[in-house]
């Protein structure tokens, strides 16, 4: 199931317009509380797309409250929740950044391009790793190991880490790129 | 008989140490009387920490005898200092009147109490329309620097509603530095508050176990340095670690004095001491950012 967040529109529904602005805590509670309520009856496995286009500022702390433990949370409750982010300017992903290197995690970005990249704390092997899923849309272990090197053994072992993160999906034997499932 | 406090000629952060040097002598309901007569000038962090000394005056309120220089008081005033140094003195002389709709183009966000979090609101808001061409056009930096300068008042105003426990003021403006920079302009930040403090705010952190060294001093080394917030949430301290990553992207200065202790970030442009202690002491905590116009190297 796929859910499109449109962040803009969630603060305009939840705090009733009157920002445009995603600063401070509070505002950064109240519009992750809206959004996981909206998550809260989706049938798993679900992606929801996180978009920013609407959203003047963000600052650390609202970044905090409407990424990082919106993350944090399923993470902690082991959903099989996907989230994938679009519409985030350079200021917007500095603070998003920031925040998933607080907590060693990482999100998928769309850019306005249309390509993708990881951002938060995952290393660069695996970060090699997952761009050719990415390149691809799906693929297995052995598909990339001629890309990505050996042995095979570190190789799925970053796949599965990947998987584990919600970066990647596991269908199978494959590996599949968040954005095919838009 | 009054106390009374002499203002400096040029009012900024260092010659406000004078202010508080006799401000730490003063006995508690002893009348006192600050005496700016004479001062000319004075910098966003003079004016909001004015604000903050007679908002720490509990007792019974300070008198003011305002600058008697007609430009001075007159930019006193467009910068909204008297609107609230009123509710916070017993104002004596003149008092400059307000004119409908006088502004001043180096004032960038004129001085604005912060309480709650609304207050940060309305403040990002109002400096995202009016910083634009000064930081891009005036100081050189690249048009995201607008955003990112935006994130960084309003980290430092949620300092005020999420730890000081008190009112605190907020002031930006630019000017052209002629003591430093060769004359370069620069844009300042100011956020003052006479509240809780650093120090205290520290303490209040469950399960936290103070070292035998623990004063000022560490309570701005852990709160500024190293991101320590007194809420266990490991997402809580980032706002002043964002702060101090752009202003040394900026080549900025950024300075929070606390209690009795100061430290700062300093760049390569200034000579100020990263750590002063034993400063007379002063309750809440007082910010100033400095970020110059940028130059390209040669």
């Amino acid at each position: 199931m796929i859910q499109h967040m449109d962040v803009g529109a969630v603060v305009l529904r939840t705090l009733c317009g009157l920002y445009s602005n995603l600063v401070t805590r509070p505002t950064g509670m109240a519009v992750r509380h809206a959004i996981e309520a909206r998550l809260a009856d989706r049938a798993v496995p679900s992606l929801t797309i996180i978009d920013f286009s609407e959203v003047g500022l963000l600052d650390f702390s609202c970044a905090d409250e409407v990424v990082g433990k919106l993350l944090l949370h399923h993470k902690e409750d082991h959903t099989e929740a996907y989230f994938l982010v679009r519409g985030a300017d350079d200021h917007h992903l500095e603070a998003i950044e920031q925040v998933l290197e607080r907590y060693g995690l990482a999100l998928v970005v769309m850019e306005l391009s249309g390509s993708a990249r990881i951002v938060g704390k995952v290393d660069d092997d695996s970060r090699r790793a997952w761009h050719e899923v990415q390149l691809r849309g799906r693929a297995a272990a052995d598909d990339l190991l001629l890309e990505v090197g050996g042995p095979r053994e570190r190789l799925v072992a970053q796949l599965d880490d990947l998987t584990a993160r919600h970066l990647l999906v596991r269908a199978d034997d494959d590996y599949v790129a968040l954005h095919t499932m838009m | 008989m009054s106390t009374v406090i002499t203002v400096p000629p040029s009012l900024d952060d260092n010659t406000f140490e004078q202010v508080l040097e006799q401000f730490a002598h003063v006995v508690d309901h002893e009348k006192l009387l600050i005496d700016a007569r004479h001062t000319r000038w004075a910098s966003p962090y003079g004016l909001t920490a004015l604000l903050a000394l007679g908002h720490a005056r509990t007792d019974e309120p300070a008198g003011f005898a305002g600058p008697e220089a007609e430009d001075t008081s007159s930019y006193w005033q467009r910068a909204g200092f008297y609107r609230y140094a009123e509710e916070l003195f017993e104002l004596h002389g003149t008092v400059p009147k307000a004119r409908q709709g006088a502004s001043d183009s180096n004032v960038l966000l004129e001085i604005t109490p912060v309480e709650k979090s609304d207050d940060v609101h309305s403040v990002v808001e109002r400096i995202q329309a009016k910083s634009q061409s000064i930081l891009v056009h005036e100081l050189n930096l690249d048009p995201q620097a607008t955003m990112r300068f935006a994130m960084t008042l309003s980290e430092v105003c949620q300092n005020i509603v999420e730890h000081a426990g008190a009112r605190g003021w907020v002031a930006v403006q630019t000017y052209r530095w002629r003591q430093r920079l060769l004359g370069r302009r620069v844009v300042v930040i100011a956020v003052c508050d006479a509240g809780i403090g650093f120090r205290k705010s520290l303490e209040t952190a469950q399960g936290r176990r103070l070292s035998d060294r623990w004063d000022d001093a560490m309570a701005l080394e852990d709160a500024v340095i190293r991101g320590v917030s007194r809420f266990r949430d490991p997402g809580r301290g980032q706002g002043l670690a964002g702060v101090r990553r752009y202003v040394g992207k900026w080549d900025g200065k950024l300075s929070v004095r606390s209690g009795t202790a100061r430290i700062a970030i300093v760049p390569t442009w200034d000579d100020d001491v990263p750590l002063t202690e034993n400063l007379p002491n002063f309750p809440g905590a007082q910010v100033q950012i400095t970020i110059p116009e940028r130059v390209e190297a040669r």
